[in-house]
């Protein structure tokens, strides 16, 4: 269903001033969801998760799962403790959405978590924010601490008999910590390796117990969901993957910025209309749709391309975390692929050899072709190389990493091919 | 330089370390906001540093190590009191960071990691900060964000920093709230 996105009205981060203090949150009708969903008998923690599954809320943070799906995998309670980790670590390269929510709304995001522990019985919630982020860890923390005061946290919130903590949780500057087992770990107090899966974390999460991890944005859908039912959150945007999207552009077009729209968005209306065009009126080269380890999109192969699951599946993309990076004609994708490669090499964990040693040979031969030295082998070397790394790995950072190699050289060939030399004894 | 510097935590620290275990029910995880309180302190966790975390927690000193040294944003050495994060990561790189990042290299007569020989700045070329819409941009010493670099911009940044002035939050307006306010 394509809803009219230019009378849409801003779900996630609302136009009210001072929304992110929790007296004007109440005042139009914050926590009020919680509030009904914990004191009336209409209200089980099944009904809330199949409302959550049945409203097809896609997790906002990559993978695109169902969360209420997700959900549904934990365990029945056994009595002892149950954790929710929220996942704040933002790193992927173009990806700027979650911090807007910590500024501009947090209680939405609080409010939403405490709906998903009541629907699966949990303890607490650690919320993991990148480390980076301090200044947004300060704001959310007093968020969290004037939701305390006011009984939404804690011991029997809203006299419910229902208990639930929320603990920030400050990361110290490792991308492999928004994969969720590294998380996990980091949450752990360890260094952050991914975990072989499985267990999955709903199995043995933190500390062995059960543990679902969903996304700040995901968790901030919720309210909205069970506030206006299944049926309301599903009319919105695409309709296999439905719901209003925090769309975070940069790169060159007149306006980046982030930007709330339901989703199956046409990228040319989000880049013409929305971010006002192309900066200098230039032509668009590439688009990377939803953070750098998302295949990037040839300009002239836009049309009709719209920002959800199934129609950038069909273009031979993901809507990833839907952080959008736009490149215009004058952009050398050579030099953005060396530093997309460069960025993945740095954040790659170590512990398995085809990501740890892959990287690193993917960034030596795109060095070895940005300086001029590269030959036309080295591109088929570089193609080689990735299906060596690709699902090769413990955690999808080498997937994520060999991606756009793959489909930057397949699609942008041309480039490539001006920068190296024609290997001396080419095959016929 | 050798007069070993006594590391310790004080009194309201140490109340401060009870609260951060008690949010957790198991003895690692307090080793990361630990190691953030220390370097807020002695602006570094070196060795020793980290050895005082260690015996602070009771924990093997080889695995405050190993957190340490896993993440980035942990000075494993003494850096400048300015650490200026400068972004080169994709959205930054195609907007210019790099031209920042070598402005202030000439500016202050150094490369890329290293520090100032008074010890007030030291450069980095950092991955994505997660403020790609606002580039170029750096984060200065793990705190604030100043986004929208221009040459003229950094002056100013560094002359106040010299004067021990940090540039204050910018708060970005989220535009859709922006916009239909100057339409009305």
């Amino acid at each position: 269903m394509s809803t009219d996105w230019k009378s849409f009205q801003p779900l996630l981060i609302p136009k009210i001033p001072n929304l992110h203090k929790i007296d004007v949150y109440e005042k139009n009708g914050g926590y009020k969801t919680l509030k009904d969903i914990l004191t009336s008998k209409d209200h089980t923690p099944e009904s809330v998760t199949n409302t959550v599954k049945a409203a097809n809320l896609r997790g906002r943070g990559g993978a695109g799962f169902n969360a209420g799906l997700k959900w549904s995998f934990m365990p029945k309670p056994d009595g002892g403790p149950r954790y929710i980790a929220a996942n704040g670590d933002e790193s992927e390269p173009g990806t700027f959405k979650d911090r807007q929510i910590f500024e501009y709304n947090p209680h939405q995001f609080i409010e939403g978590s405490i709906i998903a522990g009541y629907a699966m019985d949990i303890t607490a919630v650690y919320v993991y924010i990148r480390g980076e982020y301090r200044s947004w860890i300060n704001m959310f923390q007093k968020a969290v601490d004037d939701a305390y005061a006011k009984g939404y946290l804690g011991k029997n919130i809203c006299n419910s008999g229902f208990d639930l903590d929320m603990y920030v949780h400050s990361g110290a500057g490792a991308y492999i910590c928004g994969e969720e087992s590294s998380l996990m770990e980091s949450l752990e107090g360890k260094r952050g390796y991914p975990r072989v899966k499985p267990p999955f974390p709903a199995q043995k999460g933190l500390w062995g117990r059960p543990t679902t991890i969903n996304n700040i944005e995901t968790l901030a859908n919720v309210p909205l969901i069970m506030k206006n039912g299944s049926e309301w959150y599903t009319s919105i945007g695409a309709k296999t993957h439905p719901g209003p999207v925090l769309y975070g552009i940069s790169g060159h077009v007149n306006k980046p910025g982030v930007y709330e729209y339901p989703t199956g968005m046409l990228i040319s209306d989000l880049i013409n209309e929305v971010c006002g065009g192309m900066r200098g009126g230039k032509k668009v080269k590439a688009v990377i749709p939803g953070g750098s380890s998302t295949p990037p999109l040839r300009g002239d192969q836009l049309d009709g391309v719209r920002m959800d699951a199934d129609s950038l599946r069909e273009a031979g993309s993901m809507m990833g975390t839907a952080g959008m990076v736009i490149m215009d004609e004058d952009t050398d994708m050579v030099d953005v692929l060396w530093r997309i490669s460069h960025f993945y090499h740095h954040e790659s964990c170590g512990q398995c050899t085809p990501c740890r040693d892959g990287t690193g040979f993917l960034e030596k031969t795109l060095i070895k072709i940005k300086n001029g030295e590269g030959e036309t082998r080295d591109l088929d070397l570089l193609l080689d190389l990735c299906t060596q790394i690709e699902g090769r790995t413990i955690c999808a950072l080498a997937d994520a990493a060999a991606w756009p190699v793959r489909y930057t050289i397949t699609r942008f060939r041309e480039d490539f091919e001006k920068r190296v030399k024609k290997s001396a004894f080419a095959l016929a | 330089m050798s007069n070993e510097q006594q590391y310790t935590f004080s009194k309201e620290e140490l109340a401060e370390i009870e609260k951060i275990k008690a949010k957790y029910p198991d003895k690692k995880p307090p080793v990361m906001p630990v190691l953030w309180m220390a370097q807020e302190k002695f602006g570094h966790v070196e060795p020793e540093v980290q050895r005082l975390v260690a015996e602070t927690l009771d924990l093997p000193e080889a695995h405050v190590y190993g957190v340490a040294t896993f993440y980035t944003q942990y000075y494993k050495e003494k850096m400048g009191k300015y650490v200026l994060d400068v972004c080169t990561c994709l959205s930054c790189q195609i907007c210019g960071g790099y031209d920042i990042l070598h402005y202030l290299e000439e500016k202050l007569g150094i490369k890329a990691g290293e520090t100032t020989e008074d010890g007030k700045f030291s450069i980095q070329s950092v991955e994505c900060l997660g403020a790609c819409g606002y580039a170029p941009m750096m984060q200065i010493t793990n705190d604030v964000y100043c986004n929208h670099l221009t040459k003229e911009k950094v002056d100013t940044i560094l002359d106040d920093l010299k004067k021990d002035k940090l540039p204050e939050f910018e708060q970005i307006p989220f535009p859709q709230h922006q916009n239909e306010s100057s339409k009305s």
